[in-house]
């Protein structure tokens, strides 16, 4: 690798020779702030924050698209470097609005940390004109806030980058260039998935989760109302980090005792239903391979992909598993077999369930999922949204004691906590449909070669005496590119695993923030740790899904499953 | 988009075998969005909706980007444009003479506001920095033809050539 020797703040770093001043910079500890700049995305260049002094230049260069060049002399931290980046922010806030005290992304949002660092106590240029638009709010995962949009471009980036879905882009000119849909439609009249990776970016509240704490509150304060909970499995290694607990750690214990002190009257689990989900999802996959069904058969558990799919690859739709993703089944069993078994009417019962996405929200309100006679789920609240409403509560969430889920939908196995990262829904999936297949209790559990962080991995297993080759995908760009080569007959794959957000769920949008690749794999891992901690890791095996079934719901895909459990799909028209 | 399904009995294959025959001249060439947006304003005077995400599923370019392409050129225009062009010059030269003065008599004698089209599509208001003819401020286009030295009493009859 070409290397080459160059001096930051008189420190000689040694850096790649294809690398900007910044990565050159960070690398070697030294910091240089940025709004623009993404890590996992391309380089935009436009925010000026991350200037600096470089020997050679006339001027003051963006430390985030410039290269390095052996000898370089570059001072990040002049009188004039430090003027200029102040005369940034300064120019960003005279036409951004005041409200940080009252805002969703306070004390989460980057622009106000960097006006913080760089000492910014007056904005010579407030009192002039600023841009008034008005708020998308339509649809029931994001909202988008055009005044407080900073133009850094981060939002465009992800959604093209990373999803390939191409929602945004820079419209107008000048002073009145904004961040804009085409036509300026809301995202709900063009082909957005609700995916969340444009808020997961935002550096401020330009985009940001539908907040429905308001209505969680309101229905724990009902006290006619039965409220129940349900957790899904990436949020405990995430939730933490929301509330001053380092990256990766596992909080499922505290999250639970949260839960309860904020008054839930049941706290569930939604690995529960996931191994619920492996239950359906994996004898439909036997059955598919062995009464000759649509193959590949692709998984339905994440909502911002049955969203691509419907909007993009309607006639693919046969290939999604029919059964429902865990929120959904859960909701679908609360207000039934549960209501039944505690005696409650399930119109006393508020469903809401605590998720990694944002698009979650999207999939409860679909008009479909009510087949418990009401909607199913609620109240959907995102990783994000749950922190909020626990500091608000003023608990301390560190001293919590760790507390056990309720029963009878609060039991979980090894495989149903792995849905929360790419390869898990697979990996379970495989853990019960190897044993059902062959007849017996296997020993191998895991299956580490569905595991990993790129983007498409594949792999042929053998189950029973048959290959079976399967592929993982994970991000809608990657998937897009998967649907293209499904659509001409390209793969051999009997069961392809789509997640829509990078790294599955640990990666979802409505996790908190920030988050890059280190985050994710340290989410992941933790997740992992979950599994193997676990006495039970094959969904089958869970006790209160064998009950389930034998006392109240029958065999998987029988006729009370197919009604609760399974669902259909409809091509969306938006675009 | 929507041309696709339109029915083969009226005007719109026609349209439809226009679109095609303009892009069938660019396929395979890049940078080739920009002509091609011009010829179809050309055809039509404005940008229409459906046709540009008949564009974009052609080209194979998101339809956002078209719009941000579209929204940042001056030169092309999401609306119905009128059959006659008034550029009112709010240029130095003008404005010191009383330019602002004669917009807004022409906002206020058609109803609309500068960059808006009348709803008999008769005139589209559009203000322009200079046109280069100082000497004869405060001055107007309408389309080919430069009026100069311009107060608010000869506006109606100026305006009343333009059908």
């Amino acid at each position: 690798m070409d290397m080459v020797t160059l001096t930051i703040n008189g420190q000689t770093v040694k850096a790649k020779k294809t690398s900007t001043v910044l990565e050159a910079a960070r690398a070697a500890g030294i910091y240089i702030p940025t709004l623009c700049y993404h890590p996992e995305l391309s380089h935009e260049g436009a925010c000026r924050l991350c200037v600096v002094e470089a020997s050679g230049a006339r001027t003051l260069v963006a430390s985030c698209v410039y290269p390095v060049a052996e000898g370089m002399i570059v001072e990040t931290n002049t009188p004039k470097v430090r003027e200029a980046r102040k005369l940034v922010v300064e120019l960003l806030l005279a036409n951004h609005p005041k409200d940080c005290l009252s805002c969703q992304k306070s004390m989460d949002c980057e622009l106000q940390t960097i006006a913080a660092e760089l000492g910014v106590r007056k904005i010579r240029f407030a009192g002039g004109e600023m841009k008034a638009h008005t708020i998308d709010a339509g649809n029931p995962s994001l909202v988008r806030d055009q005044e407080k949009c900073i133009l850094c471009g981060r939002c465009i980036r992800a959604c093209s980058e990373i999803q390939g879905m191409d929602v945004y882009s820079f419209a107008g000119r000048g002073f009145h260039t904004i961040v804009s849909t085409a036509f300026e439609q809301g995202l709900e009249k063009v082909a957005c998935t609700y995916c969340g990776q444009c808020a997961s970016v935002c550096p401020t509240a330009a985009i940001v989760e539908k907040d429905d704490t308001d209505k969680a509150w309101a229905a724990l304060a009902d006290k006619t109302k039965h409220v129940v909970v349900q957790t899904a499995p990436s949020v405990r290694v995430a939730l933490g980090e929301e509330l001053g607990i380092p990256v990766g750690e596992i909080v499922t214990g505290k999250m639970v005792a949260a839960l309860r002190r904020l008054g839930f009257d049941k706290v569930f689990d939604t690995n529960f239903s996931a191994d619920l989900t492996i239950m359906e999802e994996g004898h439909e996959f036997i059955d598919r391979l062995t009464n000759g069904g649509v193959l590949p058969m692709i998984t339905s558990c994440s909502p911002g992909w049955v969203n691509m799919i419907e909007l993009k690859y309607p006639e693919l739709l046969p290939h999604l598993s029919t059964a429902k993703s865990p929120q959904q089944m859960f909701g679908a069993v609360a207000k039934t077999y549960y209501a039944e078994r505690a005696g409650i009417d399930a119109k006393d019962i508020v469903s809401v369930s605590i998720m990694p996405c944002t698009a979650k929200k999207a999939e409860a309100v679909r008009p479909e999922m009510n087949s418990s006679g009401y909607q199913d789920v609620d109240i959907v609240l995102t990783t994000r949204e749950l922190g909020r409403m626990i500091r608000e509560f003023g608990l301390d969430f560190a001293s919590l004691p760790e507390e056990d889920f309720d029963s009878p939908l609060g039991k979980s196995t090894g495989a149903s906590v792995i849905f929360g990262t790419t390869g898990g829904v697979m990996e379970a999936a495989l853990r019960t449909v190897a044993d059902v297949v062959t007849g017996q209790n296997l020993q191998q559990i895991e299956y580490k070669a569905v595991r990993g962080m790129e983007t498409v991995r594949e792999a042929t297993l053998k189950i029973g005496d048959s290959e079976v080759k399967v592929a993982v995908v994970h991000t809608l760009k990657a998937a897009k590119a998967m649907m293209e080569r499904v659509k001409k007959g390209e793969t051999e794959y009997k069961f392809i695993e789509v997640m829509a957000c990078p790294g599955g769920c640990i990666g979802g949008g409505g996790q908190p923030v920030p988050v890059d690749a280190d985050v994710r794999r340290a989410r992941r891992d933790a997740l992992f740790t979950c599994d193997e901690a676990c006495s039970l890791r094959k969904s089958h095996e869970n006790p209160e899904i064998i009950e389930l079934y034998s006392t109240w719901l029958g065999k998987p895909l029988g006729e009370k499953a197919h009604h609760l459990l399974h669902t259909k799909y409809n091509q969306q028209k938006r675009n | 988009m929507d041309l696709e399904n339109k029915c083969c009995c009226g005007g719109e294959n026609k349209e439809k075998a226009q679109i095609d025959e303009i892009l069938s001249k660019y396929v395979g060439k890049k940078g080739a969005l920009i002509p091609v947006l011009q010829e179809i304003q050309a055809l039509y005077n404005y940008l229409p909706k459906d046709i540009l995400e008949y564009v974009a599923e052609k080209m194979n370019i998101p339809i956002s980007q078209i719009y941000g392409l579209v929204t940042f050129y001056s030169q092309f225009h999401l609306n119905p444009r009128g059959r006659n062009i008034i550029r009112v010059c709010q240029g130095t030269a003008c404005h010191v003479r009383g330019g602002k003065v004669i917009l807004q008599a022409i906002e206020k004698q058609l109803g609309i506001k500068a960059g808006h089209t009348t709803e008999d599509l008769r005139f589209t208001l559009e203000t322009i920095a200079c046109v280069g003819a100082c000497g004869l401020a405060p001055v107007m286009q309408i389309n080919e033809d430069t009026h100069g030295r311009l107060t608010t009493e000869k506006l109606s009859a100026i305006l009343d050539r333009y059908k």
